[in-house]
C-alpha cells in the first residue's frame, strides 16, 4: 500500500516583484497503484507540485504524505524521471541504473541481475557498457526510467519525462510505460502538457489552472487496460480530449482576460 | 498507393563523394562552421608552418642582418650551440621544475577552493570579491615587492606563478562547479543518496573534465609569469638564458629560446589532451 496525498498544499515564492502564488490548495489523493496525470499549461506550477512530492522543496502551507508519513525530505521511496534525463555521463548505461542500489549497498551479483533484467524489459540491450553520450534521446530516457525502477521506489514521479523527444519517440516510450506500469503496478505521478498523451497513460487526469496553480477538474479516465494505441483514434478517445481541451481553453480565456483587464 | 520504387536503379557507390564533387569549391571550404575533408584541414595545418618558414627565410635574405632577423639555419646551429656549450638543457630543467611545483600548489588550492566556492554560498561570498579584485592585478606587478619580501630565491618564482594562477583558476573552477545542473544532484537525491554521497559521486565527477581543461589553459598562462619572473631576476632558467643573450645581441638565441618554450607548451598541451581522452571517454565532443 502506498499512496500519495497532498493535503492543503500552497507554495509561495518572494521574488523582486513581490509574491508569486505558484500553487494554492492543493489537496489530492493518488491511491496505491494508480496512474495520475496532471496536465496544465507551462508555468502552472505542476512540476513544483512533483518537487514537493519528491520532497525537493518545502510548500509554504500543508504537506505531502506518502504511506500517511510527511515527505519533508527526498528519499529512495519516491523516485523521479526529469525531462532531461540527468543521467550521469561518466558512468555506463549499467551502473547509471545500478547507481541507487550502488548508494544502498547492495551486493554486486543482486545489482547486477537486477540492472540486467532492467536493460532486458528496456530494450537496452547491447549498450549496458556503453556511456550516455552513445544513446539517443529516447534510450537516454529509458536508462533514466530504469535506474528509477531499480531502487524499486513506491511512487514514481514524472515530470514531463517525454517532453523533449520526437513524435514518433514519445508514442514507443509512452507504450512502453504503460506496459512497464501494468507490470510493476507503481503508483504513478506524472507531469505533462499533452492532453493525448495524459489520457493514453493516466487512470485519472487532473488540469490544474494557471497561476496560481490550482487543481481545476479531475478526470477518470475509463479507457480499458491495457491501452493501445489504436485508442487514441477512438471516440471515448476524442471525448475526453474535447473535455480537457475545453477546461484547458477557459481557462486560457480567463487568464488573457484578467490580463487585458489589469492593462 | 505510392509508385513501387525500382530497384534496378544502381545505388552510387559512396554519396557523400558524389555530393561533394557537385558541391564547388567555394561552398566545400567556406561554409561558415562546415566540417572540411580531412586531408585539407592535414594539409593546412602544414601549411601554415610552410609559409611561416617561407616568409622568415624571404625575410632573412632580404634583411641581410643576423642581428635583426637571423635566418632559420643560424637559429638551429644557436640551438645546438646551446645545448651543447652553453648549458641550456639544465636552464630548461630549472624552468620546468619551477613551472610545474609553481602550477602544481597553485592547482593543489585553486581547484578544492573553487568547487566549495562553486557549491556552498557560504564559501563564495566570503571569497568571491577579494578573488575577484586580485584577479585583476597582474601578477608580474607583484615581482619588485616579492623580491623585497621574499629575495631572489625559488620562492618568489613559485609565489609569482603562484600569484598569476591561482586566482585565475579558483574562479574558473568555480564556474565549472556553479554550472552543474540541479537535476543531476537532485536524481541521486531521490535515490537515495546522502548530501555527502551526492557531493562525492556525482557533484565533483562532474566537474572532473572541465577542470582538467581549466588546468590546461592556466598552464601556459604559467609559462608566461614564470619567463617574467625569470627575466627580472633568476640565475638559471630559460628568462634569464633570454636576458643574457639580448646582453650580447645573440637574437639567435633569443628566438631559440623562445620557440623551445612554444614547443615545451605543446608538449605539456598534448599530455593534457591525452589525460582527458584517456579519463574522460565519455565526454561528448562538440567538434565533429
Amino acid at each position: 500500500m502506498s499512496e500519495i496525498r497532498f493535503v492543503d498544499v500552497a507554495m509561495r515564492f518572494r521574488t523582486r516583484r513581490g509574491e508569486v502564488r505558484a500553487l494554492q490548495q492543493i489537496s489530492l489523493t493518488v491511491p496505491d497503484g494508480q496512474f495520475a496525470c496532471i496536465v496544465g499549461p507551462s508555468g502552472c506550477g505542476k512540476s513544483t507540485l512533483l518537487s514537493v512530492a519528491a520532497g525537493l522543496v518545502t510548500p509554504t502551507e500543508g504537506e505531502v504524505l506518502v504511506d500517511g508519513k510527511p515527505a519533508y525530505s527526498p528519499g529512495p521511496d519516491r523516485g523521479m524521471v526529469f525531462q532531461s534525463y540527468s543521467l550521469y555521463p561518466w558512468l555506463s548505461v549499467r551502473r547509471n541504473i545500478e547507481f541507487g542500489l550502488e548508494i544502498k549497498r547492495t551486493p554486486k551479483p543482486d545489482r547486477n541481475r537486477q540492472s540486467s533484467e532492467l536493460i532486458r524489459l528496456m530494450k537496452l540491450d547491447g549498450f549496458a557498457d556503453a556511456y550516455p553520450k552513445a544513446l539517443s534521446g529516447g534510450m537516454k530516457q529509458r536508462v533514466a526510467i530504469a535506474r528509477a525502477l531499480a531502487n524499486d521506489p513506491e511512487v514514481l514521479l514524472m515530470d514531463e519525462p517525454f517532453g523533449a523527444l520526437d513524435a514518433l519517440t514519445r508514442q514507443i516510450m509512452q507504450e512502453m510505460l504503460t506496459d512497464l506500469w501494468q507490470r510493476y503496478r507503481k503508483t504513478v505521478l506524472f507531469v505533462t502538457h499533452d492532453i493525448d498523451e495524459a489520457i493514453f497513460l493516466g487512470d485519472v487526469i487532473y488540469v490544474m489552472t494557471n497561476r496560481p496553480g490550482r487543481i481545476r477538474t479531475t478526470l477518470a479516465v475509463d479507457l480499458p487496460r491495457p491501452r493501445t494505441f489504436d485508442m487514441a483514434s477512438g471516440p471515448r478517445f476524442a471525448e475526453l480530449r474535447n473535455q480537457v481541451v475545453g477546461v484547458i481553453h477557459e481557462e486560457s480565456m480567463k487568464a488573457v482576460e484578467s490580463e487585458l483587464a489589469r492593462a | 498507393m505510392s509508385e513501387p520504387v525500382p530497384a534496378t536503379q544502381p545505388a552510387p557507390a559512396n554519396p557523400a563523394r558524389v555530393q561533394r564533387r557537385r558541391r564547388g569549391l567555394l561552398r566545400t571550404y567556406l561554409t561558415p562552421k562546415q566540417a572540411i575533408p580531412r586531408p585539407a584541414r592535414f594539409v593546412l595545418g602544414i601549411l601554415s608552418f610552410v609559409v611561416i618558414i617561407t616568409l622568415w627565410s624571404v625575410g632573412a635574405v632580404f634583411i641581410d642582418n643576423p642581428l635583426f632577423l637571423p635566418s632559420l639555419p643560424r637559429v638551429g646551429n644557436a640551438w645546438i650551440d646551446m645545448v651543447q656549450h652553453q648549458h641550456f638543457l639544465g636552464d630548461v630543467g630549472w624552468s620546468a621544475f619551477r613551472i610545474i611545483a609553481g602550477f602544481l600548489i597553485a592547482a593543489a588550492m585553486a581547484v578544492p577552493l573553487g568547487l566549495l566556492m562553486g557549491s556552498f554560498e557560504v564559501v563564495r561570498s566570503f571569497f568571491q570579491l577579494p578573488i575577484n579584485a586580485i584577479r585583476y592585478m597582474p601578477a608580474s606587478a607583484f615581482i619588485p615587492l616579492l623580491i623585497v619580501l621574499q629575495g631572489l630565491g625559488e620562492q618568489e618564482k613559485l609565489t609569482v606563478i603562484w600569484i598569476g594562477v591561482f586566482f585565475q583558476l579558483v574562479l574558473m573552477v568555480m564556474d565549472i562547479a556553479h554550472r552543474v545542473p540541479d537535476e543531476m544532484l537532485n536524481v541521486a537525491y531521490t535515490l537515495g543518496a546522502s548530501r555527502w554521497k551526492v557531493f562525492y559521486k556525482v557533484f565533483l565527477p562532474a566537474t572532473f573534465p572541465e577542470v582538467v581543461d581549466a588546468l590546461r589553459i592556466t598552464m601556459g598562462w604559467a609559462w608566461t609569469y614564470l619567463i617574467v619572473a625569470e627575466i627580472v631576476s633568476a640565475e638559471r632558467g630559460i628568462g634569464s638564458f633570454i636576458l643574457i643573450a639580448e646582453r650580447f645581441l645573440r637574437t639567435d638565441r633569443i628566438i631559440a629560446a623562445i620557440i623551445t618554450i612554444g614547443v615545451l607548451g605543446l608538449i605539456t598541451d598534448t599530455i593534457f589532451g591525452l589525460i582527458h581522452r584517456w579519463r574522460f571517454p565519455y565526454v561528448e565532443k562538440v567538434h565533429a
